[in-house]
């Protein structure tokens, strides 16, 4: 295992020191050392809006915190859920009063301890309503859409949200939008190669080269299908051709769409993957309203990409065009 | 019962992460072998009572392990702690509550039934066989090897399940044919617990 590290054990609270050291103006930290917070947090009367997940993802979780995005992080081991207690204390860092919208992807992890955080919460007269990403096709079919995981739709999820949440909406407003994304998005993932948590020291799966796993997961799972590798644009068809029917998206519909690497994958190839998908959606007759193109949700070192795509109406356009300020997603509004 | 207990996850670690490999990401037992070692520091050299021992066990691991089998393992240990909190020793009927109270909690948090291809394959008959020894009038050490035993079975039985909880049931057909990692430190605890309480031995997992 060729890394970057010092410890293995050690590597989350080495990258923490090292994130809030490098953006000091954007992130502070707070009195539990797996929470992080936006600097200016909590703002009186403002929504707290806190994701949370399990290390390994970046820019995913702490990349978005910061101005109009999300309000606390609660920071994992590699890939597993924080605990029920750094939940709480991200919503308790959150908190300026008007309530805590907590948006995080459905895994068995975080289901639990978010589950037992919202208790403690209740106990400490903290409002939390939450959200669950699930829009991963790849993880069950449209029929049980309850049990599907949550992927790169997160980051337009925190992004819309975040927005409202800033704009001084009440919580009740703020989880709706946020559910309307989960609503209106599909993704699915394409991996060339799996990856390898520090402390366990190997990869737990392995892909032939030459072949390539569709419905990829994001913590070294294998994906659902395994194919011969395709050229980036029969990747780019394979990913519309699952997504697509699955809204589905329709003629004439606007899209945001977001193309992520996982970690590995040069990011120029990001740029040919998207060369074809925009194609492809002017061919199926959908308006690109927004493209996102580059690391948005990784996996450690994992090649691959993963495709996004967002229905929107007026509202969800407005709020994704709303700046942002954070590490993993800047944005300004366009004159 | 406790150092029993820590000692056997601890010295389990890497089988575990190998089983959760093959249809998870390989982390159980690092996240298990964290947790008693975490708990190892916490006890030191006090002398402490099986209630406490229990919860401290619990709260370990809820508050420093996340992951999934935090929130379980964290909330089974410490209900089997509240539960046997003003019993003066663990006989076969605070122990019968303590295994109650465990599978409460563990079924109101997880939600997972028989055959899903979880930890609770193991632990519901493990619960069921004690319970229905209990009702044969079986003496403490037979009750404790029939939950043992099949906790093993339940264990085994995984093997050829497809998983419908937790990351495993990702993969439709392919988690099959792998014990479930969760059964396999389920049954390792539930024998750690047998041999300790039962003064004999159950084998290995």
């Amino acid at each position: 295992m060729q890394r970057i590290i010092n410890d293995p054990l050690r590597v989350v609270e080495d990258m923490i020191e090292g994130f809030v050291r490098a953006h000091a103006h954007i992130v502070e930290k707070t009195d539990n050392p797996r929470v992080v917070k936006a600097v200016g947090t909590p703002k009186q009367g403002k929504v707290g809006v806190v994701t949370g997940g399990g290390s390994g993802h970046k820019p995913a979780f702490i990349g978005y915190v910061g101005r109009n995005m999300c309000d606390a992080v609660a920071i994992g081991e590699v890939f597993a859920s924080p605990s029920a207690q750094i939940f709480f204390d991200a919503f308790k860092a959150a908190d300026g009063g008007a309530g805590v919208a907590c948006l995080y992807g459905n895994y068995a992890g975080d289901n639990m301890n978010v589950k037992l955080a919202r208790r403690m919460a209740e106990k400490a007269g903290i409002r939390v309503e939450t959200v669950i990403a699930n829009d991963d096709v790849a993880s069950a079919p449209k029929t049980e859409r309850e049990k599907r995981r949550g992927v790169a739709g997160e980051v337009l999820m925190w992004k819309v949200a975040g927005a409202k949440a800033a704009s001084g909406a009440p919580l009740e407003e703020v989880i709706r939008v946020a559910q309307k994304v989960m609503d209106n998005t599909r993704s699915i993932g394409v991996g060339l190669t799996s990856c390898t948590i520090p402390a366990a020291g190997k990869p737990n799966f392995h892909i032939e080269p030459g072949k390539m796993e569709v419905g990829i997961g994001h913590h070294g799972e294998p994906g659902v299908a395994v194919m011969d590798l395709q050229p980036a644009d029969e990747i780019a068809r394979l990913c519309l051709e699952r997504i697509l029917p699955d809204l589905p998206f329709e003629r004439g519909d606007e899209v945001v769409a977001l193309v992520s690497g996982l970690g590995a994958t040069p990011v120029m190839e990001l740029y040919i993957t998207y060369r074809k998908l925009h194609d492809l959606l002017g061919e199926a007759g959908l308006k690109v309203a927004h493209a996102y193109v580059g690391n948005y949700f990784t996996s450690l070192e994992m090649m691959g990409v993963t495709v996004t795509l967002m229905k929107v109406d007026d509202e969800l356009k407005e709020l994704v065009a709303a700046e942002s300020e954070c590490m993993g997603l800047t944005q300004f509004k366009h004159a | 019962m406790l150092v029993g207990l820590i000692d056997t996850i601890d010295a389990n670690g890497a089988l575990l992460s190998e089983i959760d490999g093959a249809t998870g990401d390989g982390d159980h037992g690092i996240n298990m072998t964290k947790g008693v070692r975490r708990t190892r520091e916490v006890l030191g050299n006090r002398e402490v009572t099986t209630s406490e021992g229990l919860e401290m066990l619990g709260n370990v691991l809820l508050t420093e392990i996340g992951g999934a089998m935090g929130p379980l393992y964290g909330s089974f240990f410490n209900e089997m702690g509240g539960a046997c909190r003003d019993a003066e020793f663990t006989d076969k009927e605070t122990f019968g509550r303590m295994l109650d109270a465990a599978v409460e909690v563990m079924t109101d948090l997880g939600g997972a039934k028989v055959g899903d291809k979880t930890m609770m394959d193991a632990l519901l008959p493990a619960h069921e066989a004690y319970r229905a020894a209990l009702a044969d009038d079986a003496d403490f050490p037979t009750a404790l090897r029939r939950m043992a035993d099949a906790a093993e079975q339940g264990k085994e039985s995984t093997r050829n399940l497809v998983a419908k909880l937790g990351r495993a049931s990702r993969l439709g057909e392919r988690s099959r044919g792998t014990l479930d990692a969760g059964a396999v430190s389920c049954t390792l605890i539930l024998k750690s617990l047998a041999d300790t309480l039962g003064g004999g031995s159950s084998g290995n997992a």
